[in-house]
C-alpha cells in the first residue's frame, strides 16, 4: 500500500455506503473522503418502495453512519476530474485530491419523450416524477397515480402504492407486465395479479402526452393523473467520466479488479460496466463494492459476474426470474402451469444445471430453485416436488411399518417392542409405557402407539 | 441428606443434559433402578438417556485404580500416593522450568458447582496458573456473551421451563429438543412451535414452521425477521421507546436485509419468514429460544444476539409468559460458567479483569489479589497451545474429552500428544484418558454429593445412592490430595461437597450469580431456588429469582441493549474441491464425547455407529448407497460414517453427529474458525466433499 493513499468516492449511494465501510473493515487506514449529490446521508435506495407502501418511513431507511476517519460530503456534486494532477472539483468550487478515484454516480433515470413531460428549463411538469431518490417519493402527489412502464420498478411500485390505499393506473407498451423477462403465461400471471390488487392495467399503449393532472394515451384515452410516476428505466451517469476522457460505452468500462483505463480510477455500481453489463442489482453492486475494499486495503480480489436473480420486491406475490428468458444451450425445459392457482413455473436445464427460468406464485420453489440457480447446483431429481414444494419423504401410517421401525425415539421403541407387550397384556397407553418406556420421553408418539394398540387389538383379540 | 450407604433410594437428577430431570434412584433385587419424578422440568418423563443411567455405575470398564504410563508406554495401576506424587512432581519441575503457565486446566460444563468452583481455585492458587478453560466454551458460549451485552445478565433460561407450557409461540434456532432433551417437549405441546434448522429434526417435524436455511445463514435469518417484525407492523414500539437502547443501529444494519435478499443467502423462503413473524408477533405470549444450531458458528454471539434482537422488537424479554432463552447443553453448562472454570471469570460470574471482583474472591480465598492470575486462553486457543513454545506443557483435564469433542480433533490429539504431562481425572477410559500420563478414577454422579444449576437457573441437590468403589476417589479429593503436595495448606481444599458449596456461596456473594442465600439445607427441605438468591442477614430469607428483568434489566439504567449486527459468510464456503456444507450434532441415545452413552449397551444399540445424513441424490451423484461407508473430507481431514439417505436434507449439506471416537469423529473435519467475542469454534458448518469408503477403515 502506498504511503499516501487518499480514497475519493464519487457519490454516495448503496455502493459508496458499502465501499467506505468495507474499505476501512479490511484494513485501509489512508483517509477517505466521498462526495454525495444528495442533500441527505447514504440511505437504502432499494426499499424506497416500502416507502411508498407505507411500510417504512424515510427515517427507516437510514444506513449506518460512516465508519470513523470517513469524510462525507453531501449536497456536492462533483464537476471535474483533473486525472494528470488527480484531483476532484465540485459544483461548490471545492477541490479534492485523490491516490485512488472510485467512481459511484449511480444510474440517472431515463425520461422518455413524451410532449408536456418537460417544462422550459428541462424540469419535469408539475405531478411528474421518476423514483431514483427519497426527494423522488416525497415529490409524488396525492389522488390517482399513474405509473408509466411496467419493468420490475414499475410493478414494485404499483402494488406498493395499492397497498398504501392509491388508486393506480399501470400503462405499459408490451402485451404484459415485464414481458422483457417475462413469457406470455408468467406474463399474464402477474397482470392478473395486478388487477386483482385493483391496478388499472393499460397495456400495449404508450403515453402520447402529459399534462397536470391528466395523461393521454395513444388511443386517446385520458387517464386522471395527478401524479405521474416515471418507471422507464435507467441509465448509467456517465457525464463526468465521459469528461474526464475515461473509457465509457452504456457504463465507464471496468476490468475485473474494477478499474478504468485509468489505474488511479476506479468505478463501481449502476455506473460501472463490466463484461458488458452494468449490475442493476443492489447485491451485485455491494459485490463490487466489497471487492474493490479489499482491492483498496492491498488484498487481492477480483470480481466475477454473478448469476443474478430478479425477485419481485412485493408482499403477496412470490416472482423470480432467473437469467435472460431464453437462455442459449438449454437442452430441455421443465415447466409447471396451473394459472387456476396463479402458479407457473418455467426452468430451461442444461443437464442438471438451470440455465435460466421464470416462477410465480411458488414461494417454495422460488427459494429452493434460486439458490441453485445462483450457486450452479444440480437440480434434485424429483423436479415436480422441487417445483411444488413438497416434503420429499411423507411418513406412511405407523400399522403399515415393519416391527423394526422405531416408534418411541426417545426410549428406541420399535413397533414389535409394542406388540410383545400388547401380547404380554398391556392393553393400554399407561401399560404400555411401563412395560417398554414408549411415550416416556417427549410424549410425541402417543398417537402412533395408541393406533398400534387399536390394530392389535382389532386384527387379533386373543392372540 | 446425610451420607449413609444405607440409604435404598434417593431424590436426585439425571447425570446428562441441563433439564436435569428429577429422578428417584434406588436399589431394588435386579440392581440399581430408576423412576422419573415429578420434578416440574420433566414431570415424569425421562428419555432413554435418563432411563438407562443406572448402567453407568456398572460399566464394565469402569477406573478402579489409577494409572501411570510406565517406561515401556503402557498405563499400569499404582497405588493413590504414587499417582499423586507423580503428578506434583513433574507439576513442580514444570512450573519450576517454564513457569505457572505451563500447567493447564481443562474442565468441565458437567461437574458439579463444587467442583467447578473448586477446580478454578485450585489452578489460581495451587498452580497460579491462568491457564484454565472448559469444555462449555463449545457449549452455549456464544449466546452467554449476547445475553449478558443485552440484559446485563446470562441466565440461560431467565424463567422456569414450565412458563414455555403457556407460550402460544415458540421460535426455536438452531434447537432439536426432540432428540436432544425430550422431556422437555411436554413443554412446548401447546404452542405453534417454528423451528429454524438446516435439517428437518424430529423438532422440526412437529413444528408448525419449519425454516430450513442453508447452514451459517441463520443471522442473515435473524436479521430478516427483524426487518420483517419491523415492515411488517409487529414491531413493539412502545416497549422499545421504554425497555431497550439501541434499535437505531440494530435496525440500520437489519433494513438492508429485506425478505427477497434474505431467501437468496438463506434458502428460507419469503413467505415462510413473513409467517414466522407473523406467527410470534399474533402470540400474546411468546418465546425465542436458541441453541447450539444458532451458537456454534464463528458468529455465534452475533446470532444469538440477533435472535435477541428480534425478541426485544417483538417486546418478550422481561415480560411474564414471554421472552428470550438459551437452551443450555451440558448437564452444569448454567453453574459450570458462574465459578470460575472459564479463562476470564472468576466465581460469582464476575469479570478476572474486574479488580473488585479480585478483591473479593482473593479475600475469600485468603490470598493476596495481585497473586490472582489475568485471564488464559479459551478452550480451543488453549487446546492449541499445548506443547508449542510459550504454550502449556502439562494439561489436568476434569470431566470433559477433548480428544472427542474439541474442532480439528486429530490436531488436538497431536497437541495433547506433545505435552510432557496430561492427566485425565475420569470414571472410564475415555479417548483422552487413553493418552493421558496418568489416569486418576473418580466418583461418579450418584456416588457423590453436589450441586447442579440446570438451564434455567435453578440449584439442584444431586444425591449419593451409594459410596463410589474400593480404589476409586472425588474429584475435590484429587483437588486436595494434589493442591497439598504443591504446597498449599490443607483446609483451601475441603473435600466435603457441602463445605465447599458454603465458600462457594461467599465467593459468589453480590456477583452477578449471587449464590449466597441458597444453602444444602434449604435444598433439602424442598425449596425451589433460583439464582440470583441472595443471603439477608436477619431478614427472611430470600425466594430466589425464577423470573428476572421483570421490572428491569440488569444494566444499570435497567434497560436490554439491541446490538449491531451484521451478516457475514462462515469462515469457510464450499468450493470445487469441498462442494457440500457439513454440519455436526447430536442423537437421541448419546451425550456429548459419548465416553459415558458408548457405554451403555441399549444406548450403543440404539445408535451404534457414526452414520452421515446426506439427501439421495447428492449421495448418488457421489457413488453412495445406503448403508455403504462413507469418507467426509474437509481442509483438516477425514471422518468415516455410513451412509444414511435422509429425503428430507438440502442437497447442499450433510450431517454428521460427533459421539464417535477413532475415524468416525466428526470433529476430524470440523474448523478451527472462533467467535470473536465467545471463542466458540465454528463446529456447525465446515465445507466437504464426501466419496464412497470401505469398511476396513
Amino acid at each position: 500500500m502506498p504511503a499516501s493513499n487518499h480514497v475519493l468516492v464519487v457519490g454516495h449511494g448503496p455502493a459508496a455506503h458499502r465501499l467506505v465501510e468495507r474499505v476501512r473493515h479490511h484494513g485501509h487506514r489512508g483517509p477517505v473522503t466521498a462526495l454525495g449529490a444528495e442533500p441527505r446521508p447514504a440511505y437504502n435506495r432499494v426499499l424506497l418502495t416500502s416507502l411508498l407502501g407505507g411500510t417504512l418511513t424515510a427515517e427507516d431507511l437510514k444506513l449506518p453512519d460512516p465508519p470513523d476517519g470517513v469524510r462525507v460530503r453531501t449536497g456536492v456534486t462533483a464537476t471535474a476530474v483533473d486525472r494528470a494532477r488527480r484531483l476532484v472539483h465540485t459544483d461548490t468550487g471545492e477541490t479534492h485530491p485523490y491516490d485512488h478515484l472510485v467512481l459511484a454516480t449511480g444510474a440517472r433515470p431515463r425520461i422518455p419523450h413524451l410532449p408536456g413531460l418537460l417544462t422550459a428549463d428541462g424540469g419535469l411538469t408539475e405531478g411528474a416524477t421518476a423514483l431514483r431518490t427519497l426527494a423522488d417519493c416525497e415529490r409524488l402527489a396525492d389522488g390517482p397515480v399513474v405509473v408509466l412502464g411496467a419493468g420490475v420498478l414499475g410493478t414494485e411500485t404499483t402494488l406498493a402504492l395499492l397497498r398504501a390505499g392509491r388508486d393506480v393506473t399501470l400503462v405499459h407498451p408490451g402485451p404484459h407486465p415485464m414481458d422483457d423477462r417475462l413469457d406470455d403465461m408468467a406474463g399474464a400471471l402477474l397482470a392478473d395479479h395486478l388487477r386483482s390488487r385493483g391496478a388499472h392495467l393499460r397495456l400495449r399503449r404508450a403515453a402520447a402526452e402529459y399534462r397536470p393532472g391528466k395523461l393521454a394515451l395513444d388511443d386517446r384515452e385520458i387517464l386522471r393523473a395527478d401524479a405521474l410516476v416515471l418507471c422507464t428505466g435507467v441509465e448509467p451517469e456517465t457525464a463526468l467520466a465521459r469528461r474526464a476522457g475515461l473509457a465509457v460505452r452504456t457504463g465507464v468500462v471496468v476490468d475485473r479488479h474494477l478499474r478504468t483505463n485509468d489505474p488511479r480510477v476506479h468505478a463501481i455500481g449502476d455506473c460501472a460496466e463490466f463484461d458488458g453489463e452494468a449490475p442493476g442489482l443492489v447485491t451485485t453492486t455491494w459485490e463490487q463494492a466489497e471487492t474493490l475494499a479489499r482491492i483498496l486495503s492491498g488484498e487481492e480480489a477480483h470480481h466475477r459476474a454473478d448469476r443474478p436473480v430478479v425477485r419481485l420486491k412485493a408482499p403477496g406475490i412470490d416472482l423470480a426470474c432467473l437469467g435472460p428468458p431464453d437462455p442459449p444451450g438449454a437442452t430441455r425445459h421443465v415447466t409447471l402451469s396451473d394459472p387456476a392457482r396463479g402458479r407457473y413455473a418455467r426452468l430451461a436445464l442444461s443437464g442438471e444445471r438451470i440455465l435460466g427460468g421464470v416462477l410465480i406464485g411458488l414461494p417454495r420453489a422460488t427459494a429452493a430453485v434460486g439458490q441453485l440457480y445462483e450457486r450452479g447446483l444440480p437440480v434434485p431429481s424429483d423436479r415436480l416436488g422441487l417445483l411444488l414444494g413438497t416434503a420429499a419423504t411423507e411418513r406412511p401410517a405407523s400399522v403399515e411399518l415393519p416391527d423394526e421401525a422405531v416408534l418411541c425415539h426417545c426410549n428406541h421403541v420399535t413397533k414389535g417392542d409394542l406388540l410383545r407387550a400388547w401380547r404380554a397384556g398391556a392393553r393400554d397407553l399407561p401399560g404400555v409405557a411401563v412395560a417398554t418406556r414408549a411415550t416416556t420421553g417427549c410424549g410425541g408418539c402417543a398417537d402412533d402407539v395408541r393406533l398400534v394398540l387399536a390394530s392389535a387389538t382389532g386384527g387379533n383379540s386373543d392372540p | 441428606m446425610p451420607d449413609t450407604a444405607a440409604s435404598t433410594s434417593v431424590a436426585t437428577h439425571c447425570p446428562y443434559c441441563a433439564l436435569q430431570c428429577g429422578t428417584r434412584l434406588g436399589h431394588d433385587s435386579g440392581g440399581t433402578v430408576v423412576e422419573p419424578s415429578d420434578f416440574p422440568v420433566n414431570d415424569g418423563r425421562l428419555c432413554q438417556k435418563g432411563w438407562t443411567a443406572p448402567a453407568l455405575l456398572d460399566v464394565r470398564d469402569r477406573l478402579r485404580h489409577p494409572l501411570v504410563r510406565d517406561a515401556v508406554g503402557r498405563l499400569v495401576p499404582v497405588d493413590w500416593d504414587t499417582a499423586l506424587d507423580t503428578v506434583a512432581e513433574k507439576l513442580w519441575r514444570i512450573r519450576d522450568e517454564h513457569g505457572p503457565d505451563a500447567l493447564a486446566v481443562f474442565g468441565g460444563g458437567g461437574l458439579t458447582n463444587e467442583k467447578a468452583y473448586l477446580l478454578g481455585k485450585f489452578a489460581r492458587l495451587a498452580l497460579k496458573t491462568s491457564q484454565i478453560d472448559y469444555n462449555g466454551r463449545f457449549c452455549m458460549s456464544s449466546a452467554a456473551v449476547a445475553g449478558a451485552v443485552a440484559f446485563g445478565l446470562d441466565r440461560g433460561l431467565p424463567f422456569p421451563v414450565g412458563d414455555l407450557g403457556g407460550a402460544e409461540a415458540i421460535l426455536l434456532a438452531g434447537a432439536n429438543p426432540a432428540e436432544t432433551m425430550p422431556p422437555l417437549m411436554q413443554h412446548l405441546e401447546k404452542a405453534d412451535c417454528i423451528v429454524v434448522d438446516p435439517r428437518r429434526t424430529k423438532t422440526a417435524e412437529r413444528a408448525a414452521l419449519h425454516l430450513q436455511p442453508v447452514p451459517g445463514t441463520d443471522l442473515a435469518l435473524a436479521l430478516g425477521l427483524l426487518h420483517i417484525a419491523v415492515s411488517d407492523g409487529w414491531c413493539d414500539k412502545e416497549y422499545v421507546q421504554e425497555r431497550t437502547t439501541g434499535f437505531d443501529a440494530a435496525w440500520r444494519r437489519a433494513v438492508t436485509w429485506w425478505p427477497e435478499r434474505v431467501e437468496r443467502v438463506t434458502g428460507v423462503p419469503v413467505a415462510e419468514q413473513r409467517a414466522a413473524v407473523r406467527m410470534l408477533g399474533e402470540a400474546r405470549r411468546a418465546y425465542v429460544l436458541t441453541g447450539r444450531g444458532a451458537e456454534q458458528h464463528s458468529k455465534g454471539a452475533d446470532t444469538a444476539a440477533a435472535f435477541i434482537n428480534l425478541a426485544l422488537a417483538l417486546g418478550l424479554p422481561g415480560v411474564a409468559g414471554s421472552g428470550y432463552g438459551c437452551l443450555t447443553g451440558q448437564g452444569n453448562g448454567q453453574g459450570g460458567r458462574e465459578h470460575g472454570q472459564k479463562a476470564d471469570q472468576l466465581p460469582g460470574y464476575r469479570m478476572i479483569t474486574d479488580s473488585a471482583a479480585r478483591a473479593h474472591v482473593a479475600q475469600v480465598w485468603g490470598a493476596d489479589p495481585d497473586t490472582l492470575p489475568g485471564p488464559g486462553r479459551s478452550a480451543y486457543e488453549l487446546l492449541d497451545a499445548l506443547g508449542t513454545d510459550g504454550g502449556p506443557r502439562a494439561l489436568l483435564v476434569f470431566g470433559s474429552n477433548p480428544a472427542v469433542s474439541a474442532p480439528n480433533a486429530a490436531h488436538v490429539c497431536d497437541r495433547l500428544a506433545s505435552l510432557d504431562l496430561l492427566v485425565v481425572a475420569d470414571f472410564v477410559p475415555s479417548d483422552t484418558a487413553r493418552m493421558a500420563d496418568v489416569v486418576l478414577p473418580v466418583a461418579q454422579w450418584a456416588e457423590e454429593e453436589g450441586t447442579m444449576t440446570n438451564l434455567e437457573g435453578r440449584v439442584l441437590r444431586r444425591r449419593r445412592l451409594h459410596p463410589p468403589p474400593d480404589g476409586v476417589r472425588t474429584d475435590l479429593e484429587v483437588l486436595h490430595g494434589l493442591a497439598v503436595r504443591l504446597g498449599e495448606p490443607a483446609d483451601r481444599y475441603p473435600t466435603s461437597p457441602r463445605q465447599v458449596f458454603e465458600e462457594l456461596r461467599r465467593a459468589s456473594r453480590s456477583g452477578r450469580a449471587d449464590y449466597s442465600g441458597i444453602s444444602y439445607d434449604r435444598l433439602d427441605a424442598g425449596e425451589t431456588l433460583h439464582w440470583p438468591c441472595p443471603e439477608t442477614p436477619g431478614g427472611e430469607p430470600h425466594p430466589g429469582t425464577p423470573r428476572l428483568f421483570l421490572d428491569r434489566f440488569a444494566h444499570p439504567d435497567g434497560r436490554a441493549r439491541f446490538a449491531e449486527v451484521d451478516h457475514r459468510d462462515p469462515a469457510e464456503t464450499t468450493d470445487a474441491d469441498h462442494p457440500l456444507y457439513a454440519t455436526t450434532g447430536r442423537v437421541l441415545a448419546h451425550y456429548q464425547s459419548g465416553a459415558q452413552t458408548r457405554r451403555v449397551t441399549e444406548l450403543h444399540e440404539a445408535a451404534p455407529e457414526p452414520f452421515v445424513e446426506i439427501h439421495p441424490d447428492t449421495a448418488e451423484r457421489a457413488g453412495l448407497r445406503e448403508g455403504e461407508p462413507a469418507r467426509i473430507t474437509s481442509a483438516r481431514g477425514t471422518a468415516v460414517a455410513r451412509v444414511r439417505l435422509v429425503g428430507s436434507m438440502r442437497t447442499d449439506t450433510v450431517f454428521v453427529p460427533f459421539h464417535y471416537p477413532g475415524p468416525g469423529r466428526a470433529n476430524l473435519i470440523t474448523s478451527t474458525a472462533l467467535d470473536p467475542r465467545s471463542r466458540m469454534p465454528e463446529f456447525k458448518v465446515c465445507a466437504v466433499r464426501i466419496e464412497p469408503g470401505t469398511d476396513a477403515s
